[in-house]
């Protein structure tokens, strides 16, 4: 089961659209409530991050039985370096955003919190494919 | 008897199918069937919004009368905080109370002190308990605890384990009147008088552990009747009995008003609130210490039993909350926590999933997608179901049928009457023969 968004830089307003419907799709298919609060909060962090940073890009998530996989693809102008990235509170965001309340450098380190793999490609001045995944067990 | 209580209800008779409520459920409760809107039990959570929006007032709250106090030997009258912001000004707390006992109540204990208990017990547990998720959520409003548990089950340990104003002061009432009176605890009779279906349903079913109050009456009845007899009432010598701090609870934001530690949000109007609980669970607002939040907008006084115009009543609550005194209520309430703390946790309602088999849900989600990707999109509820994605969950579950929606019924028609037209218009080569000129012409092959 696939489930594809469009995101538009600084579309804020609809920022979480993608995290509420993927959000219901797991409701559906009786998904245990812990784990779909991971999704949530992967996919709206992503989400997030293509509004932020990049110019614009989709979020894709695929749901099997064993697991949901979280795909965010942008164009964008990249991460320089990641491993700086995916600390906490570590931000590239301009003030403006962060005034806003956004951008406060917890988005990757959230997104790997809430996830069991992450992998993050990058190339910079073109953009960044982000690729989680979270186990649903029993 | 099926397995959930619900105090809404549907009047047959006076429904008309016009699918209005549907599409106003929070939980998508609701399908015309048959000419009738009917619940979906496990999934309703007595907010009220159907009763509100039906033209033909075909939704409606089942409450205790006024005449079930009798079946005890001993009644008590519980009044919300929002019944005071009913009345006129001259029409103080007390002279309500006494107008209470006048009505046939034996006692009458405001829910307006528990509050206040509460308050305290809940400013107490947000300052000892650092390390609990944040926001903290309010548990005070039933259908908001009713929402999480369908809407939002992974906030359920947001959910504050205390118990609601009106829990306490039904377990201190009936105490209080045991040592009183000596009546058993079965024999006297608590009843609380509701502003909302939800705190029917929460005194008839509660979410969790069992409740202190044996039943609800609707505020309006009350009033009504209140109403009628004030006049011959001897009120020359009351008392204040009620602060302030606790009657503010019924109107939105008084219960943050009364707690003052931490930072604290307020939110009300059931769908507000969903806007808040997703942002929670999109992990923000953790720098928030507490959320008030109630389904009706404005707070009790906004329940769709309450008889007053919310507006009018929010003003009468603020004059009340700001004019009165501070009534010296604390010992009357135990200082211990755990007095207040709920005995089990409020479970889950898994009410949204497709199929108990994940395997099975994940099919039959696919299936719904393709269906949706062909149904109009309009969202018209002339299928009886709130939209058009809700009409695809239901057929996957074999509670609908493609037909339903009134498109797709058209372009069968459509394609049915081509068809028969295309099918008029062959003949059987032995026929035709008197019409048709060209005889000569050989045979039609088709
Ligand atoms: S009371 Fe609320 S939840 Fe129940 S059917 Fe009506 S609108 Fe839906
Ligand atoms: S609003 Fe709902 S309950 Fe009221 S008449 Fe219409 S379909 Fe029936």
């Amino acid at each position: 089961m696939q489930l594809k968004f469009h995101v538009q830089r600084n579309d804020f307003s609809r920022a979480g659209q993608a995290a509420a419907r993927i959000k219901k799709t797991l409701q559906l298919a009786g998904i245990k409530p812990a784990i779909i609060r991971k999704a949530i909060i992967v996919a709206y962090e992503a989400e997030l991050n293509i509004v932020i940073h990049a110019y614009h890009g989709t979020i894709t998530a695929n749901i099997s039985t064993g697991q949901i996989e979280i795909l965010a693809q942008d164009e964008g102008p990249g991460i320089v370096d990641i491993d700086l990235a995916m600390q906490e509170g570590y931000s590239t965001a301009p003030p403006h955003i962060r005034k806003m309340g956004f951008g406060a450098g917890m988005g990757l380190p959230n997104i790997k919190k809430s996830s069991d793999s992450l992998e993050i490609y990058s190339a910079v001045g073109r953009g960044t494919l982000l690729r989680a995944t979270i186990v649903i067990g029993d | 008897m099926s397995e959930y209580f619900h105090s809404v209800r549907l009047d047959e008779e006076k429904c008309k199918g016009c699918t209005n409520c549907i599409k106003h459920c929070p939980t998508e409760a609701i399908r015309v069937r048959k000419g009738r809107a009917r619940i979906i039990e496990e999934r309703c959570i007595d907010c009220g919004e159907c009763i509100r929006v039906c033209p033909n007032q075909a939704k409606v709250a089942i409450t205790d009368d006024l005449d079930s106090i009798k079946k005890y030997r001993y009644s008590i009258a519980l009044p919300a905080p929002s019944f005071y912001g009913q009345f006129k000004p001259e029409l103080t707390p007390e002279i309500v109370h006494a107008g209470l006992i006048a009505l046939g109540f034996d006692s009458v204990f405001p829910v307006a002190l528990a509050a206040e208990a509460v308050s305290r017990a809940i400013r107490n547990y947000l300052e000892q308990q650092r390390e609990r998720p944040r926001p903290l959520i309010s548990s005070a409003c039933p259908a908001v605890v009713r929402l999480v548990q369908v809407r939002f089950p992974s906030l359920l340990e947001h959910i504050i384990p205390l118990v609601s104003p009106m829990e306490i002061a039904g377990r201190v009432a009936r105490e209080a009147a045991h040592r009183q009176t000596g009546f058993g605890p079965e024999e006297i009779g608590v009843f609380f008088l509701t502003p909302c279906p939800a705190k029917v349903t929460e005194v008839k079913q509660p979410a969790g552990d069992s409740s202190s109050v044996d039943g609800a009456i609707s505020m309006s009845v009350v009033y009504g009747n209140l109403l009628r007899m004030m006049d011959n009432l001897n009120t020359a010598s009351l008392s204040p009995v009620v602060s302030g701090i606790g009657i503010g609870w019924g109107r939105a934001g008084g219960e943050n008003e009364a707690i003052k530690t931490g930072s604290l949000l307020a939110v009300d109007g059931i769908h507000c609130v969903i806007s808040v609980l997703e942002e929670i669970e999109r992990g923000g607002l953790e720098d928030i210490d507490y959320l008030e939040a109630q389904a009706c907008t404005g707070g009790c006084i906004g329940g769709c039993l309450v008889p007053q115009n919310p507006f009018v009543a929010r003003v009468r609550m603020g004059n009340l909350a700001r004019s009165r005194q501070r009534v010296e209520s604390g010992h009357m309430f135990p200082a211990e926590l755990d007095y207040y703390c709920r005995k089990s946790p409020v479970p889950a309602r898994p009410a949204l999933k497709l199929a108990d088999d994940p395997a099975l849900a994940l099919m039959r989600l696919e299936e719904a997608e393709k269906i949706v990707a062909e149904l109009p999109g309009l969202d018209c509820g002339s299928c009886g179901s709130p939209s058009c994605r809700a009409l695809a969950e239901d057929i996957v579950q074999g509670y609908a049928r493609r037909s339903y929606c009134i498109f797709e019924l058209r372009r069968r028609l459509q394609q049915l009457a081509e068809e028969i037209v295309e099918l008029a218009q062959k003949q059987p080569p032995a026929m035709g023969r008197e019409w048709s000129p060209a005889r000569d012409e050989g045979e039609e092959h088709d």
